[in-house]
């Protein structure tokens, strides 16, 4: 499962991978105290569960096929996420630094631009919006009651 | 003939709900339903760049032209925005 409802354990995913290879890169997103100029307080992650797993499997296949040499872990979060928790943590071991950075890299930008998840953003003035990364700024429309 | 609409984020809060289930007519696909709901509830497309969101049949994306078939389940995403 690559969706976890608990707060990540970075050192298990390394502990993970292959510790013969040469290289290990490590990527964590981390929630922002701010987003275009606005204080963040906390983040919702949505996840459609089942579309969420099987993308983010897809991802690994992919990049299984394009880096053969090279071990991919991948973590994210779902729930509501305090500043400073990780929401997304990505481990790629190779025998060179070279795969490993281009590994880590397309998987977090794979992510990025298709795995069903969304990010609720929450304001200290009581304001919510959900993030529209392909917006120039964040849509500012939704911002009013919170879900049942 | 009916099939499983569900809504995350954005457009759950514009549907006001998790998912329903809905009757279509033989014959339906993608992207009349998307017009359907449209209809019916415009906020749906309030942000929208595209004619149509990105859609999800059984969680698989899928193009606005593909049949529905009894008891699918479908999704229109907002964007998504993970990482």
């Amino acid at each position: 499962m690559y969706l976890k409802e608990q707060p990540l354990d970075v050192a298990a995913l390394l502990a993970g991978v292959r510790h013969s290879d040469g290289g290990v890169c490590v990527f964590l997103g981390v929630v922002r105290n701010e987003n275009a100029g606005r204080p963040t307080e906390k983040i919702e992650y949505q996840a459609y569960g089942a579309m969420a797993e099987s993308e983010i499997g897809r991802i690994a296949a992919g990049l299984a096929r394009e880096w053969p040499d090279t071990q991919v872990a991948i973590r994210h979060r779902v729930g509501e996420l305090s500043v400073g928790e990780v929401a997304v943590a990505i481990v790629a071991s190779a025998p060179h630094r070279a795969e490993a950075f281009a590994a880590c890299r397309a998987a977090i930008d794979r992510i990025k631009a298709t795995v069903p998840i969304w990010k609720r953003e929450f304001h200290p003035d009581g304001t919510t919006e959900w993030l529209d990364p392909s917006a120039a700024t964040p849509s500012r429309s939704p911002t009013a009651p919170l879900p049942r | 003939m009916s099939v499983r609409v569900l809504y995350f984020a954005s457009f759950r809060d514009v549907s006001g709900r998790q998912e329903e289930e809905r009757p279509i007519p033989p014959g339906a696909r993608v992207a009349d339903l998307w017009r359907e709901l449209v209809a019916e509830m415009p906020g749906l497309a309030a942000s929208l760049t595209g004619s149509m969101p990105p859609a999800a049949v059984n969680a698989e994306y899928t193009g606005p032209e593909t049949p529905l078939r009894d008891g699918d389940e479908v999704t229109f995403l907002p964007p998504v925005a993970g990482g």
